[in-house]
């Protein structure tokens, strides 16, 4: 009896090292940006809006599905301030829409893969919606897609910012829960 | 860049008082120190060197004696630390009223923001079409008091420059006021003393105060727009800084870029470092910082950017222009 007991105990704080070592990788922050996939395939622009300056060169088309990017609770919370930063919230307000399509609902024009809403930011979209390729690494580009999914409950729960890198007085997006998850993100 | 940081070496009142206060505290903290080391020594002395070891009980009878002489040493250490700790409240309240009564008349009024991690200045005249916006480096008349109102963007800062005053707190949604003066010229440096994240380390800024006329002329050349006299390698990388992701965040004045997330590049050339304090303004460390600013600040929020090494060239000869 008396050696049983150090042994559970020793398999118990095995066990929840293991589990603590599950949310590292929600919670990691990588610093080394990524560099973009430049063989990835060439796509017209579809929108002549452009911040700054436009430019006249085909965008790129992502190569992944945004692996990496929505399973992580830093990238979900940088593209919660990339989404107010670049005013995303300008025309879609927090996620309900205003003179663009709200983004916490299940309707998807363009699609709600993050490929698709990857291409839907930097290609841009008629009538409004301005194109940003060239215009954000492609870091960023993800690091939005991760958010707006969150908006509509597609991400783990986990990972969505309940709490921002910055103090935020708003009610956190967990807890919205309008559309099922992608089998496999869970 | 150097710069002065050193809080026994002030160069302004409000420092001075902060340095009196200081020196008051260490003097009265050393001297009970002391003789709290000097009570610990007589008591092992006095202590009975008797072989007790430590099988037998232990000698309690000294708990039902009288002890008349020792409780005087207690009272007597009692009163006298309570009179001390009324002298350092007493010193405190009198410095505090001392700062809070330094003139502020014919003020420079400054707005500082705080960001993760860098500063934001802005300068507030009477005229509004005066007010100009710099980062990372603040520019004071010397003998002038300066008024500076705090805020911050994301967290929690802490605004310190131990050369000219104490520190005062940069809190969210919050505005408070704190007042300084250099009254000799030179560069000071300044730190954020609340940690703040990742690179709150890195988070540096300089005041440079200068003779007033000096200051005038620094000044006015702020408040212009960035100078459209540029060769054609300089256009070009005006063009890659528009065009790319640079004027997403930052502005210059002057162009379309007019982003107000990152720290305003109009005069950038004009100052003595480069990432609050992080590299020395030179187009090297300018280069190597747009290439990969995560090597150097890793977390900062400004992300690589992939530029050919000529569209580089432009970009960093372009900001070099910007005086």
């Amino acid at each position: 009896m008396s050696r049983v007991q150090p042994l559970a105990g020793r398999a118990a704080l095995v066990l929840l090292s293991l589990m603590a070592l599950g949310a590292c990788e929600r919670e990691m922050r990588r610093f080394d940006t990524p560099p973009d996939n430049r063989s990835r395939p060439e796509a017209p622009r579809t929108s002549a809006l452009q911040p700054a300056e436009a430019r006249s060169d085909p965008v790129r088309m992502p190569a992944a599905n945004g692996e990496g990017y929505d399973e992580n609770a830093f990238s979900v919370a940088q593209g919660k301030r990339l989404y107010r930063w670049y005013n995303c919230n300008g025309c879609h307000a927090q996620g309900g829409g205003g003179m663009g399509p709200a983004l916490t609902d299940d309707q998807w024009r363009y699609g709600s893969e993050p490929a698709q809403i990857f291409a839907t930011i930097v290609q841009g979209r008629p009538n409004g919606m301005p194109s940003f390729g060239g215009h954000l690494s492609e870091d960023q580009v993800w690091q939005l897609t991760a958010y707006v999914r969150s908006m509509s409950g597609q991400l783990r729960k986990d990972v969505a910012p309940g709490r921002a890198d910055s103090l935020q007085g708003r009610e956190p997006e967990v807890g919205r829960d309008r559309e099922p998850a992608r089998p496999g993100s869970k | 860049m150097h710069a002065l940081h050193d809080v026994f070496a002030p160069y302004g009142p409000q420092a001075g008082e902060v340095r009196a206060l200081w020196l008051l505290t260490l003097v009265v903290c050393l001297i009970v120190f002391a003789a709290v080391l000097a009570a610990l020594a007589i008591a092992l002395w006095r202590a009975p060197r008797s072989g007790s070891d430590a099988r037998s009980a232990p000698d309690l009878s000294g708990l039902r004696r009288p002890e008349p002489g020792t409780r005087r040493s207690v009272v007597a250490a009692v009163v006298a630390s309570t009179l001390l700790l009324l002298v350092l409240i007493v010193a405190s309240v009198f410095t505090d009223r001392a700062l809070a009564r330094l003139s502020t008349e014919g003020a420079l009024r400054l707005e500082v923001t705080a960001h993760q991690w860098w500063w934001e200045v802005r300068y507030v005249e009477p005229q509004v079409a005066d007010n100009f916006i710099t980062a990372n480096e603040i520019h004071v008349p010397t003998g002038r008091p300066v008024i500076v109102t705090l805020k911050a963007d994301d967290v929690i800062h802490s605004f310190w420059v131990p050369s000219l005053a104490g520190k005062k707190d940069l809190i969210p949604g919050r505005t408070s006021t704190f007042h300084f003066r250099a009254d000799h010229d030179g560069v000071y440096r300044g730190q954020c003393a609340e940690f703040c994240g990742f690179q709150h380390a890195l988070m540096a800024f300089f005041v440079v105060a200068d003779p007033p006329e000096r200051y005038a002329d620094w000044a006015a050349a702020q408040r212009h727009s960035a100078s459209d006299a540029l060769d054609e390698q300089q256009l070009r990388g005006r063009s890659v800084f528009l065009r790319s992701s640079c004027a997403m965040c930052h502005a210059i004045d002057g162009t379309s870029a007019q982003a107000v997330r990152g720290p305003n590049l109009t005069h950038v050339a004009s100052r003595g470092t480069l990432a609050a304090g992080a590299l020395a303004n030179t187009p090297e460390d300018l280069k190597r910082w747009i290439a990969d600013p995560q090597k150097i600040k890793p977390g900062t929020n400004m992300p690589a950017s992939a530029l050919s090494s000529e569209d580089m060239d432009a970009l960093v000869g372009f900001l070099q222009a910007l005086r």
